[in-house]
């Protein structure tokens, strides 16, 4: 069975076009995607359910008693972490984000390792966004600034920007300029029109460069700005004055390297000083398919985007204090449940020591590098496999990500509504009569 | 079957003409009927002012705006925040408050159904999850077509049948409620960094004008037969001197209904500047309510401004980065493909400000100038001009030519100059008040025939009671126990249930989304309409097939449905 318009659950330009060949219940054939989404569609190494570890393996273990296991272990806790969320549907967020609530516990995503720094600079500055059709149908001038998507969101140009055609752009690939900034020489920087390649942590001083000759300021340009030529930034600076629409992406390449969120600050404010000339938006390139749909739910539900702490009963957001690499760092958290992703494959090792002292128990269909440091494991459907629910695309546009396998799981959402309700029915949560 | 009973009340139901009589109020399974077992559960109201569940025509609650409105400022989360506690989830926020936040302080001021004022159809899935989380209220969803490509091209061809065909594919696809348009025109030039001035201003590339794309919505929504008029943010918004463009506006308006308005202005008091400048700008109120005294066929609503600290947020997106450039606080911004924009920044509304007192007192001078409290409704564009829990200071001022005076004296000196206000003696009632806050909105959403807003057998058990006796009050006089009355209902009743007793919320409450489904004909199907499908394709970022909100986001529907006439 072919299976039209089916989104794509790996990377957060969230696909929705692609052709899914459905025989058997098993994918036998995946198009429009890229290889990264592919092969997330044909992936195995699922856990068949529910497992313990022992001294000698894995003992399996009923739905029941894995509920009841986790339910124990986040009411016993005095200091519960709820973490992960970014391959899973708005909809379990939500309940995670709940439960954390329930039980006086923190909450927080992986955000806190790769775009939060883009988040404390929009909470000084704010953010000029689009949607990314405004780009295909508008942009001139593109930059993507410390990414590489040609390797981590590889349809992003073609959907998007370089290789799409627009309303406005009839021919884009000739009618953009693409402007590409690394300390490396990467494969989106091989195709782009101008390639900024500055040292490594000169993203800053670049960034400050720009704004400077974009105000007019051109004589306080030393000859080189680490690494990048006077000459070079000139050119650069009157491309995009001289953009009719630019759109400025960025990614972990200026979030993670020195400077962090001053330096997404720092392109922020470029973007609003070229808006006095022209029009100009900018994009974080958020990585996995749904860790935007958690900041967004997060934001909803208690006001902030991630690491929220609620044993005071409200919402409490202090990032560097109630991130989760940080309350596990200090060796403050005594329970850890994870949800759709692997903290001890990215934390720092302080981190993940702590994890391998504490209980932990992970919600994830697969076998990861957090597998090793669970209590428990319960293998759930993989959302946009064998589970639907809403994912929100970089730029914020929410999408119904579909179920297209019966493969027996349930949603990750199902295991969470059951954990929330035996915390609350344990909690006596109920509505009371008003006299 | 639940019944129950609301005795001795004092009921003030304009839609009913009922003014003020002590009566019983008999309810089953959420519906008000005319009699009960004597089964049922009894509270006695004591003889306290009971009015049909308070109804907001135009707030900013749900959605990519208000969400992010909430994303880029924690502080504004730190000025408000609540414990979980009871059924109540733990809230953040004092202007943009989490959607417990809202659901839970509407409900306690009486509040039980709400609209939100701008969704951009793209993203409407957004505003319908963040709708499933304000389980207290029903939810409405205005829908943006203020800078519609397909709609921008059926004006320039001056096909309404085509505009209207893409409202309601549109409407339905979305789920959304009524057509709103948004500094129409404005949106797609901002697209470009551009904007336009007034109604007569091109738009760049779609070569058509404000007053086009106003004047053909207006006809394509009465062809739909929706419930809603067109609900318009005219050109312009916030620049001295714009109170031209909006009764320029205004004279554009057929009156096409003989039921409801056939144009929703909003939040006026940002439309009714005169001057050329920050400097000598001042009232216009008078002018424009005399428009509106002349045309039944327009409702505005005040968009009141009150001092303090708020966050402007709106589709107007141009205007928010003039704002920004005035103001250099945080900017925010986000532009729709196809469809529309956003922007937002926080602002501080001082009393030591000129134009702040200017715009203060215009909001007001509206409310007492335009005749008819039908035509004028009570908002403050939550939370451009002030955060709604601010609402029942407003009632005060307009109840209350004293207090009026008390607070003119604080202001700027020179507003006195710039202003009529204070040479205003009319005061409001309590009749007008109910009208202006929820038989008026009821009338102009076109939902009283679906029961809000009135109380009268058959009308949906949303009821508020506020404790207060108005027979002993003189709220010309006691005006701080308006205030406070109308802060904190001792009951609010949602679909037959108590909800809200004493400010404390006591059930979870599920959402319910109103919205409108206009059924065209097969020849008018959008969705089988090879121009619109080769377009969406090729332009929209999303498939068509993706795009529709699907029934898993409406937990519970109220859908209006209409026979479109094309
Ligand atoms: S670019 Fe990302 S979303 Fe698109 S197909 Fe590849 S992995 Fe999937
Ligand atoms: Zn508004």
């Amino acid at each position: 069975m072919l299976l039209k318009d089916v989104v794509c659950p790996y990377c957060a330009c969230l696909c929705d076009d692609l052709d899914v060949t459905v025989e058997g219940n098993r994918v036998t054939g995946v198009d429009n995607a890229c290889d990264l989404g592919a092969h997330k569609f044909q992936a195995g190494n699922r856990l068949p359910g529910p497992v313990r570890p022992t001294e000698k393996g894995w003992d399996r273990v009923s739905r029941e008693e894995a509920i009841g296991f986790t339910v124990d272990m986040l009411l016993s806790a005095d200091r519960p972490l709820i973490y992960g969320w970014s391959t899973t549907s708005v909809e379990a967020q939500s309940l995670g984000i709940h439960i954390a609530e329930e039980i006086g516990g923190v909450v927080d995503a992986t955000t806190s390792v790769c775009h939060g720094p883009s988040i404390l600079a929009i909470q000084e500055v704010g953010h000029p966004g689009c949607t990314l059709g405004q780009v295909k149908n508008r942009a001139d001038v593109v930059i993507y600034w410390g990414c590489n998507p040609i390797e981590a969101h590889p349809r992003h140009l073609s959907r998007y920007t370089m290789y799409s055609d627009g309303f406005f752009l009839e021919n884009a690939f000739k009618e953009r300029t693409l402007i590409v900034a690394d300390i490396r020489p990467t494969e989106s920087a091989n195709v782009a029109d101008e390639f900024v390649h500055l040292k490594r942590g000169g993203d800053y001083a670049v960034l400050s460069a720009l704004r400077a000759i974009v105000r007019g300021k051109t004589g306080s340009i030393p000859s080189h700005v680490a690494g990048v030529s006077r000459a070079q930034l000139l050119r650069i600076g009157e491309v995009c004055k001289n953009a009719k629409y630019g759109a400025f992406f960025f990614g972990m390449g200026l979030t993670q390297t020195v400077g962090k969120y001053k330096n997404i600050r720092n392109a922020i404010e470029l973007v609003d000083e070229l808006n006095r000339h022209t029009k100009w938006t900018l994009t974080p390139m958020r990585g996995h398919f749904n860790v935007y749909g958690f900041n967004e739910v997060c934001t909803w539900v208690t006001g902030y985007p991630y690491a929220v702490d609620f044993s005071r009963g409200m919402a409490f957001y202090n990032p560097g204090e109630t991130t989760a690499v940080d309350i596990l760092a200090r060796k403050e958290c005594d329970a850890c449940l994870v949800v759709a992703s692997d903290p001890a494959a990215h934390f720092p090792r302080a981190a993940v020591e702590h994890l391998a002292e504490i209980p932990v128990v992970q919600i994830d269909p697969v076998v990861n590098a957090t597998t090793a440091f669970c209590d428990l494991q319960i293998p759930v459907a993989v959302t946009g496999i064998d589970a639907e629910g809403t994912a929100y695309r970089m730029d914020g546009v929410p999408i119904r990500a579909k179920k297209i396998l019966d493969l027996g799981y349930p949603a990750d959402s199902e295991i969470l509504r059951e954990v929330y309700q035996q915390i609350r029915d344990r909690k006596k949560v109920r509505e009371v009569k008003p006299v | 079957m639940t019944e129950l009973l609301l005795r001795n009340a004092c009921v003030i139901d304009p839609l009913n003409r009922v003014n003020g009589d002590v009566m019983d109020i008999a309810i089953r399974d959420g519906w008000i009927v005319e009699s009960v077992g004597n089964g049922a559960e009894v509270i006695d109201a004591r003889g306290f002012l009971t009015l049909p569940g308070g109804i907001d025509s135009h707030t900013h609650i749900c959605g990519t705006k208000v969400n992010f409105g909430r994303y880029m400022m924690p502080e504004d989360m730190r000025a408000g925040r609540t414990i979980r506690k009871g059924v109540m989830h733990a809230t953040s926020g004092y202007s943009v408050p989490t959607t417990y936040g809202n659901s839970y302080r509407y409900s306690a001021m009486g509040y039980t159904s709400i609209l939100e004022g701008a969704m951009a159809p793209l993203e409407a899935r957004h505003t319908h999850e963040e709708f499933s989380a304000t389980p207290l209220q029903d939810t409405m969803a205005n829908t943006l077509f203020d800078g519609n490509w397909p709609v921008m091209e059926a004006v320039k061809e001056k096909d309404v049948k085509r505009a209207a065909a893409i409202v309601a594919w549109t409407l339905a696809a979305v789920k959304g409620f009524a057509v709103k348009l948004t500094n129409p025109g404005g949106t797609e030039a901002w697209g470009w960094g551009k904007n336009v001035t007034c109604i007569r201003d091109p738009v760049p590339h779609f070569e058509v004008t404000p007053a086009e794309i106003i004047e053909t919505l207006i006809r394509a929504n009465e062809l739909l037969r929706l419930p809603h008029s067109v609900h318009l943010h005219c050109n312009n918004l916030g620049a001295p001197g714009n109170y031209q463009c909006t009764i320029g506006t205004f004279d554009l308006v057929p009156d096409l209904n003989k039921e409801r308005q056939s144009l929703y202005a909003t939040h006026v008091q940002f439309h009714a500047y005169g001057g050329t400048s920050w400097k000598d700008i001042n009232s216009k109120a008078e002018p424009v309510a005399y428009s509106v005294n002349r045309k039944p066929q327009i409702v505005i609503d005040m968009g009141q401004m009150m001092f303090g600290k708020t966050t402007t947020m709106t589709a107007d997106g141009p205007m928010e980065w003039n704002l920004y450039r005035l103001h250099h606080n945080k900017w925010s911004n986000h532009d729709v493909e196809l469809e529309t924009t956003s922007g937002i920044i926080p602002v501080y509304y001082s009393k030591k400000s000129l134009v702040n007192c200017v715009m203060w007192a215009i909001g007001l001078e509206l409310a007492l100038l335009v005749k008819d409290p039908w035509q004028c409704l009570l908002a403050t564009d939550n939370p451009n001009g002030a955060p709604f829990v601010r609402y029942p200071e407003i009632i005060g001022l307009l109840m209350s030519k004293r207090y009026r005076d008390e607070e003119f004296r604080t202001i700027h000196p020179d507003t006195g100059k710039r202003v009529i206000l204070d040479t205003l003696d009319r005061e409001l009632g309590w009749h007008d008040i109910a009208v202006m806050t929820r038989a008026g909105q009821a009338k102009a959403l076109g939902i009283a025939k679906i029961g809000k807003g009135h109380l009268g057998v058959g009308a949906e058990a949303d009821i508020a009671v506020y404790p207060i006796r108005i027979r002993d009050t003189d709220p010309s006089r006691d005006y701080a126990a308006v205030v406070s009355a109308f802060q904190r209902t001792a009951w609010t009743i949602k679909r037959g249930r108590v909800v809200c007793r004493d400010g404390d919320v006591v059930v979870e409450g599920t959402n319910r989304t109103i919205w409108a489904n206009s059924r065209v004909p097969e020849a008018f199907d959008m969705g089988r309409d090879p121009e619109f499908v080769k377009k969406f394709d090729r332009y929209y970022t999303v498939r068509m097939a993706n795009y529709p909100v699907q029934d898993a986001y409406i937990p519970r529907s109220g859908c209006i449905e209409s026979e479109a006439v094309l």
